[in-house]
């Protein structure tokens, strides 16, 4: 199909919009190769007020600096706790494990909400997703305050469940995956009851397969946002050994100077495994989340 | 088709199993929704309608509407109403018209060239608001800015301009990095929602002699309006949850030309400790977003 | 029915990866039913479990008014990065000696300035604030203390306390109420900075004076901009307005410039409005050399003047002066090696300045636990009133509220003896002025200044905006 469409492009166009699209591409790569020659800049470099593009020289000064100013355990399972180790180490891994838990309880809440709602008639169907779709565009500040007072009173205040529950609860899961579901085939759903089928058992066996790019999609959505949502986690955690790595890193500023050296090297450890997931998922991620998205 | 399977004799008993099993899958993403958004919810709009305080002293007092009758009278509160609505109202069409337009560049350049475009206009969104900004206020820095440095480098600005400084750039210089950081999904979505057009249809449009232009509003557009609802969505919700840039850049200034209901709800609430205060503009704030969600889905779903 | 059974069995499922999750935290709670958890240890850690131990043996002699009362053995003290007090390694080494002399292990959180507040806040509102906090009067008696949160410790004053500690500082601690809410530890005095190279090579240090660190007058400190001005071609001061941050700069220029005050002596209202205040903006405003500039915070003034971007810097103070940036190229130096004076803020006729002062010091949260107050009681003792006193003051980088601790046994009056330039720097400490920052509305206040920083930047009428914010103020109006 490419070559009959190409073929009737007119070449001009082409090429100017081309040269137009890497002038942006260089654009939009900027603040991450930014980031990274920040973060093996010395002092000199990050303070001069001539533009430094590159290094004169290459460091490692502000990781090492990064590392040494707060120490925390590795790991912290009831009265266990792991090895001391550089805090950034430490907040990597609850960011990590932060967003894979709301990862994880996200889809599996959400295909199954999605489910019912696309594929079954139940009582108050309309009214529930008029309300999902009403609550999905509510910022976090607005409810917050409440929202800390009932994290508290279920004593997870200070700890990454608290962060966690809310993102699980943002309904925009549901919606998704409700999109997705509506792309199953009535007729598939009704021959597995006539064979028999439970309902769970049609759940995980008919549905689940066929919304997997779905989920897949779901999923580093809701890995990407819990991983970047700055603010819930600045309010909810307040111990560093709690902090995840984007809370940690502004913690590291002085009383009226800001290290941009540390924060350069901080913003780099936090974006390579972000960036990982990316390349990785890329291909699953964007297969996936078309063919809800077009057939919904 | 979904509706197939309940055409012959809806039984009563079949609309109570329904209702049941629809009920029990939805009842673990419920207890999270009720528990984390809607209950929070409710107690915002109850307070919202006391004089309540984050302090230790005192009773809360109920004042009826003060509060919104304050909110209605409150020149910033309308300023930032008026803000917030700019950065949706021009952010969200620029994001989908731009990603539609890198996106039918790019989506049928071969593998790895098209991979390494999309992915290079997703990084912005992955690399964290927190740095993102850190890197935007160097460029837009006043005096040692790269971007006041470029731009007299090449004649267009004589003297340098306080970008973020002066009330009449730093909105435009909030929604630009916005922009950055909203565009990378939307080209996701419309590379792989333009590879999977019907290849047969706009072929067959072509022989007929159609322009692009009209292969394009006729055929492919049509077919790519999912996406666009999916799009505009993700990209309202985007363009309200922008709080980091403004709290980390501007506080709202100058002369509150970057403030928003979001930043404003956060000072009025944490620095003022004004709770329903804060908690009525939360309010006002959800009915605003809940109106314009109702409103686009009856515009796409209309179309 | 089997349908169903499975449909439960998959939901117990989610359900239990929920409470899983839950109990790994210690706080082991079901889900909704129960509401009323909040008398848990208001920390973090899970060795923190509420067991309290006697004022044993181990406790210190000092512990005369609290010996009758139970000790917690471990407390939370949240800190900003006041010099040493942000550095884990530093903090570690004062918080060991404690625990060895009491038994009571302590917890640090360290805050930072663009954060912070919110973060106490949030956790005041969940119930969840820290036993003990560090910061200035400012918030810890104009905030937090005003708002309740604070436990009064006038009782860990005595007399000769009250005789040894400055008396200025002091009287800050002081809640409207009359309650103490902060045991003050060190103090400074806020001034300015030039770039002196650069003002040797304008011809500009004529207009002050380099022993006594004052301006001749502020005829002088314009016409010193001006050389500088005409010699660099460039921007020589900013009136940063941007946020808060720093915002102690600004107001001490301007009050300074033709002997106008910030607040009522008696702390109830702002002054700002006065005749002498809209003199000094107009004349800012008119100044070439000097911009208003809505982009930047007294941080960002710093990063500028110490790149040599800025040739006067108006958010400073003796921590700057010792350790001006991160790159660690010397005290008094800008990146290119351009030599740094401090200097008071400029005065009509050259004398007295009043320098807006910065005191540091321990306040206790009523977390509602007289245990836990005990013990953070113990910690302040220890910090501010022993022999370890010493190390928490240099630990600052500050000076000492007092000469003496101990009753006046012990004398710290020397312990920046051998370092020059806070030997130097203290010639500022005796124009150290009214501590006003605990006037009523504080916060709302502050907000007002900087919003009409903004406004007369923008070209606004300066009479009319220092009229409508000052009321604002005054009314503790959110606008």
């Amino acid at each position: 199909m490419n070559s009959s469409v190409k073929s009737k492009h007119p070449s001009a166009y082409r090429i100017v919009s081309l040269i137009v699209l890497i002038i942006f591409a260089i654009l939009f790569l900027f603040p991450l190769y930014w980031i990274i020659t920040g973060a093996f800049k010395p002092t000199t470099d990050i303070y001069s007020t001539d533009t430094v593009w590159w290094p004169t020289e290459w460091v490692t000064t502000n990781f090492e600096k990064l590392f040494s100013s707060r120490t925390a355990p590795l790991f912290t399972i009831g009265d266990f706790e792991g090895p001391t180790v550089p805090a950034a180490i430490r907040w990597l891994v609850n960011s990590v494990f932060m967003s894979v838990m709301a990862m994880l309880l996200t889809c599996v809440t959400a295909s199954m909400a999605g489910y019912a709602i696309a594929k079954k008639r139940f009582i108050g169907r309309g009214a529930v997703f008029t309300l999902i779709v009403c609550a999905m565009a509510l910022p976090k500040q607005v409810i917050l305050i409440p929202l800390i007072r009932e994290i508290s009173a279920m004593g997870l205040y200070n700890s990454l469940w608290a962060v966690i529950l809310p993102t699980v609860g943002w309904p925009f899961g549901v919606f998704l995956m409700k999109q997705f579901c509506e792309g199953v085939p009535g007729e598939m759903l009704e021959a597995a009851r006539i064979d028999g089928a439970g309902e769970a058992q049609t759940f995980v066996q008919i549905v689940m397969p066929l919304i997997k790019p779905g989920i897949g999609a779901l999923a580093i959505f809701t890995f990407i946002n819990s991983w970047n949502d700055y603010f819930t986690q600045l309010i909810m955690l307040t111990s560093s050994a709690n902090y995840t790595i984007s809370v940690g890193i502004a913690t590291l500023q002085g009383e009226s100077s800001t290290d941009f050296g540390i924060l350069m090297a901080g913003a780099a450890l936090a974006a390579v495994p972000i960036i990982t997931v990316f390349l990785i998922f890329q291909k699953y991620f964007t297969q996936g989340i078309t063919m809800g998205a077009v057939k919904g | 088709m979904a509706r197939s399977k309940n055409q012959p004799t809806t039984s009563r008993a079949l609309v109570r199993r329904e209702t049941i099993s629809g009920y029990l899958f939805m009842l673990p993403s419920l207890i999270f929704f009720v528990g984390f958004v809607i209950i929070p919810m409710i107690l915002c709009i109850y307070t919202s309608f006391f004089d309540a305080n984050l302090t230790a002293n005192g009773e809360d007092v109920f004042i009826g509407f003060a509060n919104y009758v304050e909110l209605f009278n409150d020149e910033i509160f309308r300023k930032a109403l008026l803000n917030t609505f700019i950065i949706v109202v021009v952010s969200v069409p620029v994001t989908c018209v731009f990603s539609l337009w890198v996106s039918s560049v790019i989506y049928k350049l071969r593998g790895p060239l098209l991979s390494l475009f999309r992915c290079i206009f997703y990084l912005p969104v992955v690399t964290g608001s927190v740095a993102v900004t850190v890197v935007w206020k160097w460029i837009y820095n006043y005096r040692t800015g790269v971007l006041n440095d470029v731009l007299t480098n090449l004649g267009i600005i004589d003297s340098n301009v306080n970008w973020l400084g002066d009330s009449s750039t730093a909105l435009a210089c909030i929604i630009v990095i916005l922009l950055t950081t909203s565009v990378g999904q939307p080209i996701v979505l419309y590379v792989s929602a333009l590879g999977n057009v019907d290849v047969s249809l706009t072929e067959a449009a072509q022989v007929d002699g159609a322009t692009d232009l009209q292969v394009f509003w006729k055929i492919k557009w049509p077919q790519m309006m999912p996406t666009t609802l999916y799009i505009l969505v993700i990209t309202t919700i985007n363009s309200f949850q922008c709080f980091a840039l403004i709290q980390l850049l501007t506080s709202g200034g100058p002369t509150n030309s970057t403030n928003t209901v979001m930043y404003y709800i956060y000072y009025t609430a944490f620095k003022l400790y004004r709770l329903g205060y804060g908690n009525a503009m939360g309010v006002v704030l959800a009915i605003f977003i809940a109106l314009l969600s109702a409103l686009q889905f009856k515009l796409t779903e209309e179309k | 029915m089997k349908k169903i059974l499975a449909l439960v069995l998959a939901m117990l499922m989610a359900l239990s990866l929920v409470a899983c999750g839950s109990s790994s935290d210690d706080t082991a709670t079901d889900d909704t039913s129960d509401s009323t958890t909040t008398e848990e240890a208001s920390g973090t850690d899970e060795e923190e479990a509420e067991v309290e131990a006697e004022a044993d043996a181990e406790a210190d002699a000092e512990v005369e008014e609290t010996d009758s009362t139970e000790v917690a053995d471990s407390i939370t003290l949240w800190t900003y990065p006041i010099g040493g007090w942000g550095t884990e390694e530093t903090v570690n080494a004062l918080i060991e000696g404690f625990t060895a002399e009491t038994g009571i292990s302590v917890t640090v959180e360290y805050l930072d300035y663009t954060n912070g507040d919110e973060k106490v806040n949030t956790a005041l509102a969940a119930g969840e604030g820290p036993d003990l906090i560090m910061e200035g009067p400012e918030r810890l008696v104009a905030d937090w203390g005003a708002s309740g949160y604070m436990v009064d410790i006038s009782d860990l004053l005595d007399d000769t306390d009250i005789a040894e500690i400055n008396a200025a500082a002091l009287d800050a601690c002081y809640g409207e109420d009359g309650a103490v809410y902060e045991y003050p530890l060190v103090m400074t005095a806020h001034c300015m900075a030039i770039n002196k190279t650069v003002f040797e090579a304008a011809g500009a240090m004529q207009y002050l004076d380099e022993e006594t660190h004052l301006w001749n007058s502020s005829e002088d400190f314009f016409a010193a901009v001006q050389a500088v001005y005409e010699y660099t071609g460039a921007t020589v001061g900013a009136i940063y307005c941007g946020g808060q941050g720093g915002d102690q700069g600004t107001r001490a220029l301007v009050n300074n410039l033709y002997g106008g005050t910030f607040a009522s002596e008696d702390h109830t209202s702002y002054t700002w409005n006065s005749e002498e205040n809209i003199q000094a903006l107009e004349a800012l405003v008119a100044c070439e050399g000097i911009e208003f500039d809505a982009s930047i915070v007294g941080g960002d003034e710093i990063a500028q003047f110490y790149q040599g971007t800025l040739n006067m810097a108006f958010c400073w103070n003796i921590a700057q002066q010792l350790d001006p940036n991160t790159a660690g190229t010397g005290s008094g130096l800008t990146l290119s090696g351009d030599e740094i004076l401090f200097m008071a803020f400029p005065t009509e006729d050259g004398s007295d300045p009043e320098l807006c002062g910065g005191i540091w010091g321990f306040g206790i949260f009523n977390n509602g636990d007289d245990a836990k107050i005990a013990a953070a009681k113990l910690f302040i003792q220890y910090m501010c009133d022993s022999e370890a006193t010493a190390d928490a003051v240099t630990a600052a980088n500050y000076f000492a509220v007092r000469d003496t601790v101990v009753d006046g046994t012990v004398d710290i009056s020397d312990i920046w003896a051998d370092n020059e330039i806070m030997n130097e720097y203290n010639i500022l400490m005796q124009y150290l002025g009214d501590y006003y920052q605990v006037t009523t509305n504080w916060t709302a206040a502050r907000y007002q200044w900087w919003n009409m920083l903004q406004v007369i930047g923008a070209g606004g009428d300066v009479t009319e905006a220092v009229e409508t914010y000052a009321t604002n103020a005054d009314n503790g109006i959110s606008e």
